[in-house]
């Protein structure tokens, strides 16, 4: 019995062992772009890969924007064992850095010339220690309004430009008996709305202060109670079956006509061109109200893992090239509704959400009002980012907790990271 | 309480009849059951026990995205004490905990008495009320999620057949939701409950009942005071299994809620992964994972100090 | 216990009607959600936005199920998740037949051979079935490194015996607890050695907690999803971690029907094994594990 069982296990163990044994030249890609249109996406950069002859594993884990996949890749980094490459973003390069687990780029990003290339603030994220750890996919912007045009039309309203015009349409379209801004009951959904509605209200200076370098001032002075205020308020817009309700199905209640708008960022629209619709006349975007000369970016990117495997190594190289292809480039960020990493393409596929983005990216890079998104990562630590949501998304579905004191609660969630 | 026999000698002093014949083998033989047992009494010791002191050892440490050894002494368990959303989780699990075994243990032991009533189809509708144990939450999440779910689901179904102000909407009032939890993880369990007390009950000997209804008993005095004093120990096994799983809550949460609204419906588990995972502060989360393994002792060590003890009273 | 519930005067006809009663009442509650997950994996998309859960299906169709098994997208493959389904497979098998056979052999030790300190090992495995499994990820995930098997086969199968031989010792000694020693005794005596009584005594009677020991086991790896998206690669992936990729999509018209129809396919084997067998698991149940 006992020899029966160890050899079992051993059979076992041998099989598995043979399975996985990777080929060289391959890449193995952690990511979690499962969706219907992202994936097709995605596939024009395998199809890129293999064209030039090395293989693609493909990694996918969906879910809670990339937190289950992040727990597989501390897994896999804890077993000595991680993919070639990992959709990573904003701070969290700079932590896996730290851990001395990413190989650099400089090769393909000299070759290609990666400093001119790319704008400056992408390219800064996409170094640790002054070396190329990653390569961008795409620029998001999440300040956006949406708006279904013919929903606004029964209200009888114009798209809003300022808070107080979008509270005031809200009530118009309630009267007229549409639910007035479609959410989703989840935190960083609850997150999304409140940075938008903070930039909108205060302005991107103090959106700086605060949310990116969490100044305490900032973080418990009048203006944070002001914008805490706002945001409470846009709760009044929302319906009752919002909870745990996904983004997409936000979506879907504009594109449908139940819902009037919508605040979320970019690949809101993956959603309106899949049904069909065309930007500025079956659906409206804008920057969300107040917001137009600001621009808070969350930015994709691969993050290329230490190998030891030469083949691996040029794979990894190949493949951080091909990224920034214009193929891809323009295949992908249609179907994400973001805007291409590098600026210099020809934008004439994109629609009019998207040339305005791109417009915005560089105006707002050049004169002031570029921020990272803290709702999707990119300003802050995930300990304090996480802090901040706690506090955030408590607050607002507590009818009882007062602007003030979720003022004070968000100064102590900054200084999360005692240690 | 079944092993009365005195097996205990038989191991200890292999000194009978037999011993003789298998004389060369009689020490293999006594150290055999040993052996067998070694590896999986290995296995404890690595996996479960160095496995909670390594994560005894990280609540310590400051660390961070992945395992780092800077130690910050009870540094964590302070922060843990002074973090609000900790204390909602521990709550929420008071609440959720107590709720599940008592709601399971009375549905699963009414459904198995009157299933045990020489009921026609009982096969049919056991397996009914057993099957929700087969399936996982990240099966049936979202078919709850809806159902929940005000617009969607119960509410609106009611309302539709003309109760107009029928209020189903606890899952987006953080006062309510975690009541929602209890009634998925009821669903989940309470069936399985019942075909514990049902086995229970076909193990009882018929001749106390009738000998009770000869009395002149009531049925549900006889229950009462004659049937469920037999049970006892399913209870017992009810309630580990039962808490075991309100321990573990994990897949539950994460489908039904996501932890809200807020973190309204936070349970430790859910708060450790959250931390250790998504948040980059695996010292943090250590140090709830430790308080949550002081949890479990505490359930566990009358559990089995009371099986031991009825082993050596026998 | 049969009840002598025998003269049908109204107030017990009356009673019987009551009974039956709740126990449909239960029962609906407690199929709900599965009747609506089923009808919902019937529908066509339309019907789906424009009814209400519990609408009957007008145009009932098979397509979403074909759809979920054969050509859904999870991440950028597209062939649904029925590969991955034999993944699962593939996993489960061995770890239940080895968690058993470990647990079966445990058990019967610990309670046929019993030594000084024997019912301490047992203190110290059962501790084992309440560590929750986030906890051990990190630490597991290291170890299946050293063992050079992370992200195989290999590595999950040993999780899940890991943790599972818990359990299944649990089960094993509990009942081979309520089998009468005289046998055992005589065949010592008479010269049988630990694995000849085991396989001549003990393992012949062991049917009923066998299936209960398989069920649970079964049960629990396959519907697992954490260790099975932590310690797999991209080629190992069971059904749960396929079904989550499929379900939770960030982008696009969500396939309410397709979603439905893959979630009842990775359920099937478990609904299918606790349907058939679920007679067998409370006779198992009766038999002696419940005892304390």
């Amino acid at each position: 019995m006992l020899t029966f069982k160890k050899t079992t296990l051993a059979l076992a163990l041998a099989g598995a062992t043979l399975a996985t044994t990777a080929q060289a030249a391959e890449v193995e890609v952690l990511h979690w772009w499962t969706s219907g249109g992202e994936a097709r996406a995605a596939n024009v950069l395998k199809e890129l890969m293999e064209a030039e002859g090395y293989g693609w594993q493909d990694f996918a884990v969906a879910g809670g924007g990339g937190e289950t996949a992040m727990t597989v890749l501390k897994s896999r980094a804890m077993s000595g064992n991680p993919p070639s490459a990992a959709q990573i973003k904003g701070p969290e390069i700079q932590e896996w850095g730290e851990l001395g687990l990413l190989g650099d780029l400089n090769e393909v990003a000299e070759a290609e010339g990666w400093d001119e290339l790319l704008p400056e603030v992408v390219a800064d994220i996409m170094r640790y220690d002054g070396q190329y750890v990653a390569v961008p996919v795409n620029v998001h912007r999440v300040n956006w309004l949406w708006a279904n045009p013919a929903v606004l039309e029964a209200a009888g309203v114009e798209m809003p430009t300022t808070l107080d015009e979008m509270f005031a349409a809200g009530e118009a379209i309630r009267e007229a008996g549409y639910v007035p801004l479609a959410h989703g009951g989840q935190s960083w959904q609850d997150a999304t709305v409140f940075e938008s509605v903070l930039l909108g209200g205060q302005g991107s200076e103090f959106y700086q202060q605060a949310l990116v370098e969490l100044d305490p001032e900032a973080l418990g002075g009048e203006q944070m109670i002001a914008a805490l205020e706002d945001f409470k308020r846009t709760r009044e817009l929302m319906d009752d079956g919002m909870s745990g309700r996904d983004w997409n199905i936000a979506t879907a209640m504009v594109i449908e006509g139940t819902a009037g708008m919508q605040l979320m960022g970019d690949w809101a629209k993956g959603e309106f061109t899949a049904a069909g619709l065309t930007a500025g006349e079956d659906y409206l975007c804008a920057a969300a109200p107040g917001t137009e000369d600001a621009f808070t970016f969350n930015i994709d990117s691969l993050a290329m893992f230490r190998v030891t495997d030469e083949g691996e190594h040029d794979a990894q190289q190949a493949l951080a090239r091909l990224v920034l292809e214009p193929t891809f480039q323009e295949a992908f960020n249609l179907a994400k509704g973001s805007i291409p990493a590098r600026p210099d393409l020809d934008m004439s596929e994109f629609d009019s959400c998207a040339q305005q983005s791109l417009a915005d990216f560089q105006r707002t890079a050049d004169e002031g009002g570029l921020v990272p998104s803290m709702a999707h990562g990119m300003a802050v630590r995930a300990d304090v980012q996480g802090a901040i949501f706690d506090v955030v998304t408590n607050y607002f579905n507590d009818a009882n907790m007062p602007a003030e004191e979720a003022a004070q609660r968000m100064v102590r969630a900054a200084q999360a990271a005692a240690f | 309480m079944r092993d009365t026999l005195p097996m205990k000698n038989t191991a200890a002093t292999p000194l009978g009849p037999g011993t003789k014949r298998s004389a060369p083998s009689g020490s293999l033989q006594a150290w055999l059951p040993r052996l067998v047992l070694a590896p999986s009494v290995a296995i404890s010791l690595f996996f479960v026990y160095g496995f909670m002191l390594w994560t005894f050892v990280l609540s310590l440490t400051s660390s961070r995205m992945l395992p780092s050894y800077n130690f910050v002494g009870f540094g964590q368990y302070a922060r843990l004490m002074a973090n609000e959303r900790w204390w909602v989780a521990s709550t929420n699990l008071m609440i959720f905990g107590v709720l599940f075994v008592l709601i399971c243990l009375v549905i699963g032991a009414f459904l198995a008495i009157l299933l045990d009533q020489k009921i026609r189809q009982e096969g049919a509708l056991r397996t009914i009320y057993l099957y929700p144990m087969a399936l996982s939450f990240i099966v049936t999440g979202v078919v709850w999620k809806w159902l929940l779910n005000p617009q969607l689901g119960i509410q609106a179904m009611v309302q539709s057949w003309g109760f107009e102000s029928f209020r189903f909407d606890w899952i987006v009032d953080p006062d309510m939701a975690i009541y929602t939890l209890v009634i998925a993880a009821v669903w989940q369990a309470s069936g399985f409950v019942m075909a514990l007390f049902l086995a229970g009950l076909r193990g009882i000997d018929d001749s106390i009942v009738k000998a009770a209804q000869l009395d002149g008993a009531s049925l549900p005095r006889i229950y009462w005071r004659v049937v469920m004093p037999c049970l006892r120990p399913v209870v017992f096994s009810a309630v580990m299994i039962l808490a075991h799983i309100a321990i573990k809550s994990f897949d539950l949460v994460v489908a039904l809620t996501g932890g809200g609204p807020g973190y309204a419906t936070d349970l430790p588990a859910t708060f450790m992964y959250a931390h250790a995972f998504t948040r980059a502060q695996i010292g943090l989360g250590s140090a709830s994972a430790m308080l949550m393994l002081g949890g479990v002792l505490a359930i566990l060590i009358p559990y089995l100090y009371s099986e031991l003890r009825s082993r050596k009273h026998g | 216990m049969a009840n002598v519930i025998r003269r049908q005067t109204p107030a017990a006809r009356l009673g019987r009607g009551l009974l039956y009663g709740v126990l449909i009442l239960a029962a609906l509650f407690y199929i709900l959600p599965l009747v609506v997950m089923l009808m919902t994996s019937v529908k066509p998309l339309s019907e789906i936005s424009a009814g209400t859960l519990l609408s009957l299906p007008q145009n009932p169709t098979l397509e979403p199920w074909a759809k979920a098994w054969g050509e859904a997208c999870t991440g950028m493959r597209c062939d649904g998740i029925g590969g991955y389904f034999w993944n699962s497979f593939a996993i489960v098998i061995p770890a239940v037949l080895i968690s058993t056979t470990i647990g079966a052999l445990n058990g019967y030790a610990l309670t046929k051979w019993r030594f000084k300190g024997s019912e301490l090992v047992f203190a110290l495995m059962l501790f084992g079935c309440f560590i929750p499994f986030q906890v051990v990820l990190l630490p597991m995930a290291q170890t299946l490194g050293w063992l050079g098997i992370s992200s195989s086969r290999a590595g999950l199968i040993l999780v899940h015996v890991v943790f599972g031989i818990a359990f299944t010792t649990l089960f094993f000694r509990n009942f081979y607890v309520g089998i009468p020693n005289e046998l055992v005794s005589a065949a010592k005596l008479d010269g049988a050695g630990f694995f000849r009584i085991f396989w001549r005594i003990l393992l012949p009677v062991s049917a009923p907690i066998i299936v209960v020991s398989v069920i649970w086991q079964f049960t629990q790896i396959w519907n697992d999803f954490l260790f099975g998206v932590a310690f797999s690669a991209h080629n190992t992936q069971p059904v749960t971690v396929a079904l989550n990729n499929l379900v939770n999509t960030s982008t696009g018209v969500r396939e309410y029907n397709v979603d439905m129809a893959a979630a009842m396919i990775a359920a099937l084997p478990t609904l299918v094994v606790y349907v058939l067998a679920g007679k067998y698991f409370v006779r198992g149940l009766t038999a002696g594990s419940v005892k304390g």
